[in-house]
């Protein structure tokens, strides 16, 4: 496998590069040898069955947990970098459960993530007004109305917005978000997948995601992983088309039914989800 | 329209505590010594040097997490370095302390002799404390260990640093601790202007430790430490390394504790393993749970509470006073876990949860 | 070889003494997340209690015999009592626990100086515990080799608990996950009043080993508290292996220590070794939980 040594602006692009990527729990590996590519301007989704490394994957990229391989972004190896590095280096994530500051308001949780972009001596004095970026942030995710509300009281999917916008504010370049839309209704689905279009445009965005529904909508380059490993990768209709992708999603509910009877019923709805998705892409092509 | 109002607002209220602090000062830069016994006046200023310790640990505990269980320490740092200067100027020019010549050789240890400077010494007090913390705490935060166990290192180290200084009886004094200071800079200390004086500079410097922690609190350092205080893996994911900014506020706690020692020397004409050890770090403590930790005036007047209601208590009932201090401990912490100082806001929100 | 020796056995002794200690408390800590600073309290109780006993069956080989049994009872139900009262007000607060029992620690110490006086009472010996036995040039005296029988033989009783019982069971199930442990159908609230007991009990079983060697003294928790602490920390949270290698690392280092400097410095260096060893291994001090950071 070559390592092509391209600055960001050669190809016009930036992107970050996993190569061989490898999480080791005690012997079980959990991430298994992870060749991506995540270019800039594009809506990149992550899926796969639970336990499949995704998370983790990201989890390595951020520093969380420690993985072996590459994982490049702007000739910079993020792997052995802590998580604070990683984030100064424009990498900012997004975790299943929104975690944002809850006895803060939505405006100080926005300028609080603004924080690695000042000077040491200004964070000796008080925030006076709201700067541009932070308003900009705030405009972007719909949440003006709630500026001065404590984020503890926002609804989930605000909350998840409000993750997003902390982002923004942060000026994170490489974007990874787990699950970002569960829980939400279709119209905020909906309209996360519009803002995520719109921010996208300028930034490497990731998204992990089980709804089918939104990554086919959203979706511009779809990963499968599966044990640890990529199992398929491409645009919404050749994943679906892929027969090794029908097998895992298929196979994996026997396995579950027969270890779980209260998670059969989970398994059913992403049974009914894929095939739905499969004939779908059985139409389109 | 009414946006410009509540920005006009919420701004005057921003600096409200300001004007509380200054009635504070008005209190105890006039009221006081106007009104006071000498001898009251003086134990005052006991308690503001702990109320100055106890505005750090407002700052680390209170706003930080982290519960300092060995302020003590900190404060005998400050406390001894000063009283290591008024030793060797009640010695005189060339002299040596009384004690080392009634349990030594009558040589001084060389640690001592920069201290006959009075600059070194005021340098001292905030450059020792620094180091140490710095130190400390680097090797703490880094390594992630918090909560619990960063209390349990604390008051450890508490227990140690007593323990030395009692075992060091001809270079610290030992159990006696240092005493019979006679001048403070020059000024004779059996004067009572004097007295004053120095009862005047630690409520100055206690007004000046309230100033720093308001800005403090305000700044957006502030809302990182709360930040951290809540969710301190979040705020790796902000791009800060959660161990500096603790870093920071335990360091300026431990400068201000070293500071209320400082002056605690001169004004209570005393400083031993007593007054550092672990009993008197959890009495530090105990004012500052007491007023409110996460508030700004709560932890100094908490102290300042804590500590007349020692000297009222030890008078009356001279032996029962340690009941009172526990019972004091798990009442507050029971009850009012976020402090007295903290009841109006607790009342108010009873009653809107009431109203709605 | 003396050089060795000694300072081995008797650090071996006070190993066993922290040993006891710290079994109390890494299991209320563990499965409780209670950090009870009253713990060295117990202790004291359990010392006192070896004096009391002392006072009433005169038989000063017998007396501590007795005075062991009914030590773990006065301890442990000092501690059901503390549990009952206090802490089960605050579970899930770990630091207010800490504060809250701080007061309690207190108390009891000033209960103990009114009760039996600031000054510290002796503790006779059993005629079967005077003496010593000869092992490698330094004479181990039996007292110090009943601690640590004491501290081996209450560290197997506790193991053998928690690993073949139905109780020991509960413990572990409730220690691992809580919530489930509760939807299991555990009560778990009863297996923290047991565990509490059983916690403070061993501490009252330790002040009699302590009230042997030291006799009683109200600040006698105090000197114990924080080095059991220290070897809690060192040795990871409700980890019974890791609290016996903490324990005789700590007991035996300070005492290596105190033979090379004095007793004072001794403890310095102790402390020094566990922020250095924190720094080595600080794992499973933290965790992180990946889905979520709340």
């Amino acid at each position: 496998m070559s390592i092509q040594h391209h600055a960001p602006d050669e190809l016009g692009h930036d992107y970050l590069e996993i190569r061989g990527l490898t999480v080791d729990f005690d012997g079980f590996k959990a991430v298994d040898g992870v060749d991506l590519t995540l270019l800039q301007g594009r809506l990149h989704f992550l899926i796969g069955p639970n336990g499949a490394g995704k998370t983790t994957l990201v989890d390595a990229v951020t520093g969380l947990v420690a993985g072996t391989g590459l994982a490049r972004y702007r000739n910079q190896d993020l792997l052995g970098m802590r998580s604070h590095r990683i984030v100064r280096a424009g990498i900012g994530r997004t975790f299943q459960t929104a975690t944002v500051f809850e006895e803060l308001t939505v405006l100080q949780n926005l300028d609080i993530a603004g924080g690695i972009h000042r000077r040491a001596w200004a964070m000796a004095l008080a925030r006076r007004g709201v700067p541009a970026y932070v308003e900009q942030a705030l405009e972007a995710i719909g949440l003006q109305d709630l500026r001065d509300r404590p984020a503890g009281v926002l609804a989930h999917g605000q909350k998840q917005w409000l993750e997003i916008g902390m982002l923004l504010v942060q000026d994170a370049k490489v974007m990874l978000l787990d699950e970002p839309v569960a829980g939400m209704s279709a119209e905020e689905r909906e309209e996360t997948g519009e803002l995520l279009r719109r921010i996208g445009y300028e930034r490497t965005i990731v998204v992990i995601e089980h709804d089918m529904e939104f990554v086919r909508r959203f979706a511009d380059v779809v990963t499968v992983m599966h044990a640890g490993t990529v199992l398929a990768e491409g645009s919404v209709s050749e994943i679906q088309a892929d027969p090794r992708v029908q097998e895992v999603y298929l196979g994996r509910q026997l396995d579950a039914v027969a270890d779980d009877e209260g998670a059969a019923e989970v398994e059913a709805q992403v049974q009914a989800e894929v095939e739905a998705t499969v004939e779908e892409g059985g139409r389109r092509a | 329209m009414t946006s410009r109002t509540k920005v006009r607002d919420t701004r005057l209220r921003g600096y409200a505590p300001l004007v509380a602090i200054a009635l504070l000062a008005v209190l105890l830069l006039v009221v006081a010594p106007a009104t006071l016994s000498q001898f009251r006046l003086n134990s005052l200023g006991k308690y503001l040097c702990w109320a100055i310790a106890a505005v750090g640990i407002g700052l680390a505990w209170g706003r930080g997490g982290m519960l300092v269980m060995g302020q003590g320490v900190f404060f005998g740092l400050g406390g001894y370095a000063m009283a290591m200067h008024l030793k060797l100027e009640a010695a005189g020019p060339g002299g040596v302390p009384d004690f080392m010549v009634l349990y030594g050789d009558g040589t001084m240890p060389a640690f001592w002799e920069p201290f006959r400077s009075g600059p070194f010494t005021l340098a001292a007090i905030v450059l020792l404390p620094a180091a140490v913390a710095t130190a400390l705490g680097w090797l703490i935060f880094k390594r992630k260990v918090k909560g619990a166990y960063f209390a349990i290192l604390t008051q450890a180290m508490a227990v140690v640093f007593a323990t030395l200084l009692i075992a060091t009886i001809k270079e610290t004094g030992g159990f006696n601790g240092l005493n019979q200071f006679t001048t403070f800079f020059g000024y004779n200390l059996y004067d009572p202007v004097n007295k004053q004086m120095v009862y005047s500079i630690a409520a100055g410097a206690l007004i000046g430790c309230l100033v720093v922690a308001w800005q403090l609190y305000r700044s957006r350092f502030g809302e990182l430490l709360v930040a951290t205080r809540d969710a301190e893996e979040r705020v790796r994911f902000l791009g800060h390394d959660p161990a500096n900014i603790k870093l920071v506020a335990f360091v300026v706690a431990a400068v201000m504790a070293s500071i209320g020692g400082a002056l605690f020397a001169p004004i209570a004409g005393i400083i031993s393993p007593s007054d550092v050890d672990a009993t008197a770090s959890i009495f530090l403590i105990a004012g500052v749970a007491l007023g409110g930790r996460a508030l700004l005036l709560g932890p100094a007047l908490g102290a300042i509470t804590v500590g007349f209601g020692r000297t009222y208590l030890s008078e009356q009932f001279p032996t029962q006073w340690t009941y009172f201090l526990g019972l004091l401990f798990v009442l507050v912490i029971l009850l009012l876990p976020r402090g007295v100082g903290d009841l109006p806001r607790a009342l108010r929100a009873g009653l809107r949860g009431r109203s709605a | 070889m003396d050089a060795f020796t000694t300072p081995f056995l008797a650090g071996t002794a006070t190993g066993a003494l922290l040993l006891i200690a710290a079994l109390g408390l890494t299991l209320t800590f563990g499965q409780m997340g209670v950090i009870n600073m009253a713990h060295g309290e117990f202790l004291m109780v359990g010392a006192y209690t070896a004096y009391v006993t002392q006072q009433v069956v005169t038989s000063v080989d017998l007396s501590i015999l007795v005075a062991l049994p009914v030590a773990f009872l006065v301890a442990g139900s000092l501690g059901l009592l503390l549990e009952a009262t206090v802490i089960s007000f605050m579970y899930r607060r770990p630091l207010d626990t800490l504060l809250v029992t701080v007061g309690v620690s207190l108390v009891l110490q000033q209960l103990a100086k009114d009760v039996f006086g600031a000054q510290g009472d002796p503790v006779q010996a059993p005629g079967w515990l005077v003496g010593t036995i000869p092992v490698f040039g330094y004479n181990w005296p039996y007292r110090q080799i009943f601690t640590v029988a004491l501290a081996l033989s209450s560290l197997a009783c506790l193991a053998a608990l928690l690993r073949y019982s139905a109780f020991g069971r509960r413990i572990r199930a409730t220690v691992q996950n809580r919530d489930l442990a509760e939807t299991l159908g555990i009560a778990t609230r009863r297996v923290d009043r047991l565990t509490f007991f059983i916690g403070s009990g061993l501490a009252g079983i330790g002040g009699v080993a302590v009230s042997l060697i030291s006799g009683t003294n109200p600040g006698l928790g105090r000197t114990y508290i924080i080095s059991a602490f220290l070897v809690v920390v060192a040795g990871g949270l409700g980890q019974l292996k890791g609290t016996v290698i903490a324990a005789f690392t700590v007991g035996i280092a300070t005492a290596f220590f105190a033979d090379w400097t004095s007793a004072s410095m001794a403890q310095v260096a102790t402390f020094a070794l566990v922020v250095v060893f924190l720094q080595l291994r600080p794992q499973g001090l933290f965790t992180v939980r990946t889905r979520g950071l709340a």
